[in-house]
């Protein structure tokens, strides 16, 4: 864990922002603008986890969609390995392309159902023109049972496996071009809880055995926590807060990251410190609240917060925040 | 020892031996195996278990909403406060949906209809089932979405579903299911497309709704955290069968069924001191078995750590005192540790 | 290792394999579309019809343009189903009218789908400003009255075969487009797709390979709706003269002897009867793809 600080960095996101422009209501109007994702800024070292956490709407999933590039960034920029994407040569951006890969939420509609489970595997290899046949024929049966699955269900279809198995599939379709960087946009939600540990310990084995780098997103504090190094909570488009997990857990800061904490549903009923529940529901991000994002369901909210809009910075070490007090007795 | 049920006296809703059957391409298949659970007065009871238990079915089941053709109720009461409903017409069962058992399902959206407002919808299951003029039950409309604590009911009365959020939506749906104050109210996975900060929020409101009104709960969710914060009793579910049954305690501190036990360990919780990074987690090897091949014996044994021969027949329900049972051959003779 | 068996379990249950039979999609609606009988009644009708267009001029070689009885005959045993104004035999210009009448529709379907589907795809996929343009030029095509721009187009060109097909054609392809660029829209949703850009697939691979496969149900039916359309729209275009004149088809046959209707039935009758029968039983066979496809939706 203090290890992080001599791997290299592998990605850097730098003031990204995705703005979506919505069709106008009427001829004369502006076009509504959706600040998906608006200035968020992290570095991932290689071979760590970044949770990015948050709820539906909060821009977790476009932001993992922008790294990858697909969903086109407004602004800022996206390193990868000291090279800004978007800057390099096509050639080049194909290859950096196939480093990284994304494993999605819903595994029934990740896989295309007129595929069979071998086809999907083999697709990458394909794309990317990769070995004779016969040595494609040998990556996929390595990636089969790589992800735990057998050999003779290649020639299934995606109907014909259960939820995990499915997600199994598509991990190993992200996997085939030996990618370095795998974004996991929700693995485990949509699976059962026994299931989900399946999972989650497949793609802890895989991060180790394949030194891979992962952007977790997910919405789940106890997946999170279990998974990532360092979490970044977002919030309307935002970090609000940002640090190591045993910092983030044990000494939350901000009001949402506790507010988040306490929500959650714990099967065990020791921890109910401080319980903080938010009123309302998250703003539309069309028309976000001045200033703090976060004010209109804040109890900490003063005047200032609707006028000025805080910054992340560091609070303590290795911890950052987004706020204009100190809402926690904690330094 | 066996199957047959005592019945409480409390009981609002006895259910004895719910089975149904689901006809696949010509196949009998048994989604529900005669499942026996009560419900007390003001208790709520959680089900939990993975997608494909049968727990939305036994739902559907209790309302006589199986889907008909393919499905069926074989086999089965279901008392509600004494009177049978698996006998009744389906005037009279009408009459009980939404008046004695009202229910709430996962997608809120979907239960709406997009092209009438809020106030109208409620408005008209008010007419439905009270004889009061359209001035009346709008008042009562209000009342109903300040007891859910919508804000500023008047506003959102006129609003459309689409208008709203999705905390918004279920909101409205337990304020339908609240008109005719129901004596149950089943809640099949009511925050499951929520966010964690609303999804509390909602359980907070059906809690004190609760205490309040003195209605009784199911939940049926997957959740096993939205169980301890909402349940009282709790029944887990395999494959159609009722595999474990006990108070909340007894469930989540002793668990004696080894499915139960697997979901329990498998479940992450968050960890004031973030121990157990990246490691290993417990988990149940396999997926739930295909309930179109179904093996003989216990349906867990395939997955089972703990299997012996005598799996290979079916365990009964062992009664292990007053509404604690479990369907395992674990509990047989003893072996109970 | 994922998926750790203890050895206890196994050996009391027999570990269970792939248990289910590898049904594929495509086979399911073959059974489905086999348990229809009105359909597979259509279906062997269609087969009998296009039988009938390969082997009916060899088998039965005659000149349907001869004058081989006295004009207007009723059907006697010379001639099975009468005779025309000119004496020609209408059965065997049924017989010689198949093969025409089947290559036109099928043809006209062919291109009509093709230009359909590539206006359609591209539109749907790319969506934006791409979209926009197609749609509008779609929308132009579809305002127009099919058959009256049809009948321009022959008129103006000249009446051969392939202006006759390519006129059906080019009057008819909005609706496939439409059709095919709603379920793109639909389909292009799916994470499967946004997969395959992730590991790099091109534009083009992803309509043809990815997305088309799973448009396919409802394009298919569209399709063989289209045909039996398609029938339609030749032998109006017929009936009205506007048809190569070397070429015998049935909606020509009924044009020809419009006129000779209260005297002599038969002469419009027959082709008639060909004509509903193989547009009814095209239809049937829709009916029986959209059934087989959407299998919940029966009986609604």
């Amino acid at each position: 864990m203090s290890e992080s600080k001599k791997t290299p960095t592998l990605l850097k996101v730098d003031k990204l922002k995705v703005h979506f422009e919505l069709k106008r209501e009427s001829w004369f109007s502006d076009k509504p603008v959706v600040h998906a994702v608006d200035g968020v800024s992290f570095k991932i070292n290689l071979g760590q986890t970044l949770g990015l956490v948050g709820e539906s709407g909060c821009g977790k999933t476009t932001t993992g969609r922008a790294i990858l590039g697909l969903v086109k960034s407004t602004e800022g920029t996206i390193s990868f390995e000291g090279e800004k994407l978007g800057l390099v040569s096509p050639k080049k951006m194909l290859q950096l392309r196939r480093r990284m890969q994304i494993i999605f939420q819903d595994p029934y509609s990740a896989l295309n159902p007129r595929q069979t489970a071998g086809d999907i595997v083999l697709d990458p290899l394909l794309v990317h023109n990769i070995g004779n046949s016969k040595e494609r024929q040998e990556r996929v049966d390595e990636l089969f049972s790589l992800v735990g699955l057998q050999k003779n269900q290649q020639l299934l279809y995606p109907h014909q496996f259960s939820g995990g198995q499915r997600q199994r599939i598509c991990i190993a379709r992200a996997l085939a071009l030996k990618p370095d960087f795998i974004v996991c946009d929700e693995p485990v939600s949509a699976l059962d809880v026994a299931i989900q540990a399946q999972i989650l310990n497949l793609l802890c084995k895989l991060q180790e055995e394949l030194n891979l780098t992962f952007l977790f997103i997910s919405h789940d504090l106890a997946v999170i926590q279990h998974v990532c190094d360092e979490i970044a909570v977002m919030y309307l488009g935002v970090i609000v807060e940002k640090a190591s997990r045993s910092e983030l857990f044990e000494n939350p800061r901000h009001p949402y990251t506790r507010a988040l904490l306490s929500a959650v549903l714990s099967g065990s009923p020791e921890i109910k410190v401080d319980r903080i529940r938010l009123e309302g529901d998250i703003p539309n991000p069309i028309n976000k609240p001045t200033g703090c994002r976060f004010r209109t369901r804040c109890s900490f909210a003063k005047e200032i917060c609707g006028e000025l809009e805080p910054v992340l910075e560091e609070k303590s070490s290795g911890h950052w925040e987004a706020c204009h007090f100190q809402t926690t007795n904690n330094q | 020892m066996d199957d047959s049920l005592e019945i409480k006296e409390d009981a609002v809703l006895q259910v004895m031996n719910l089975s149904v059957d689901f006809d696949v391409k010509g196949n009998n298949v048994s989604i529900l195996s005669k499942v026996n659970f009560g419900l007390g007065l003001g208790e709520t009871l959680g089900i939990v278990g993975e997608s494909g238990c049968g727990k939305s079915m036994t739902a559907l089941a209790l309302l006589r909403m199986v889907p008909s053709p393919p499905g069926k109720i074989s086999e089965g009461e279901v008392l509600l406060n004494n009177v049978d409903l698996m006998t009744l017409s389906k005037k009279e069962i009408k009459n009980i949906r939404g008046k004695e058992l009202s229910m709430i399902f996962q997608e809120p959206m979907t239960s709406l209809n997009p092209v009438f407002t809020v106030g109208n919808q409620l408005v008209e299951t008010i007419l439905e089932h009270k004889d009061l003029s359209r001035v009346d039950a709008l008042k009562e409309a209000i009342e109903l979405l300040r007891l859910v604590q919508i804000p500023a009911p008047e506003q959102r009365i006129k609003e459309y579903p689409h208008q709203l959020s999705g905390g918004m939506r279920q909101r409205i749906m337990i304020a339908m299911a609240l008109v005719c104050q129901p004596k149950v109210l089943i809640a099949d996975e009511p925050t499951t497309a929520l966010d964690v900060t609303v999804q509390a929020q909602i359980f907070d409101l059906l809690k004190e709704i609760q205490a309040k009104t003195k209605m009784s709960i199911i939940l049926i969710t997957h959740d096993f955290g939205a169980i301890s914060e909402m349940a009282d009793r709790v029944i887990v579910m395999y494959a159609g069968y009722k595999v474990e049954e006990g108070t909340l305690d007894e469930i989540r501190n002793s668990p004696l069924h080894p499915y139960t036990q697997g979901l329990l360990r498998s479940m992450l919780v968050i960890k004031p001191d973030s121990s157990g990074f990246k490691k290993p987690l417990p988990e149940i090897p396999g997926s739930v078995p295909d309930l179109l091949n179904r093996q003989p014996g216990c349906p867990f044994g395939p997955r089972c750590s703990q299997a012996t021969i005598k799996c290979r027949s079916m365990p009964p329900n062992f009664n292990l005192g007053f509404k604690r049972s479990v369907k395992c051959w674990l509990a047989d003779n003893g072996r109970v540790e | 290792m994922t998926q750790p068996n203890t050895p206890n379990s196994d050996q009391i249950f027999s570990s269970e394999e792939i248990t289910s039979e590898p049904d594929v999609k495509w086979q399911d609606t073959f059974h489905l579309f086999c348990a229809n009988r009105a359909a597979l009644l259509g279906l062997t009708f269609v087969c009998l019809f296009i039988l009938v267009g390969i082997f009916g001029p060899i088998v039965i070689p005659a000149d349907p343009f001869e004058m081989v009885a006295m004009p207007l005959m009723s059907p006697n045993g010379q001639t099975l189903f009468g005779s025309d104004y000119l004496g020609r035999d209408v059965f065997v210009g049924i017989i010689h009218g198949a093969r025409p009448t089947m290559i036109i529709a099928v043809t006209a379907t062919l291109v009509t789908v093709l230009i359909g589907i590539t206006i359609g795809a591209i539109a749907g996929y790319y969506g934006g400003m791409v979209d926009n343009v197609l749609m509008r030029i779609t929308e132009f095509f579809q305002v127009l009255p099919p058959l009256v721009f049809a009948m321009v187009i022959v008129a103006v060109f000249s009446s051969h075969i392939v202006v006759v097909i390519l006129a059906i054609a080019i009057t008819t392809w909005p609706t496939e487009a439409r059709l095919t660029r709603a379920e793109f829209l639909k389909i292009k949703e799916n994470e499967y797709v946004t997969a395959s850009r992730a590991i790099g697939d091109r534009n083009f691979r992803i309509i043809t390979k990815i997305i088309l496969p799973n448009a396919m149900p409802p394009l298919m039916i569209a399709i063989t709706l289209r045909v039996g359309i398609t029938v339609i729209y030749e032998a109006a275009l017929s009936f009205l003269g506007l048809t190569d004149p070397d070429v015998i088809t049935w909606g020509k046959m009924i044009g020809q002897s419009r006129d000779f209707f209260f005297e002599a039935w038969w002469t419009v009758t027959f082709p008639g009867v060909a004509i509903l029968l193989v547009v009814l039983c095209i239809a049937l066979i829709g009916d029986g793809l959209n059934d087989a496809f959407n299998p919940k939706l029966r009986g609604r």
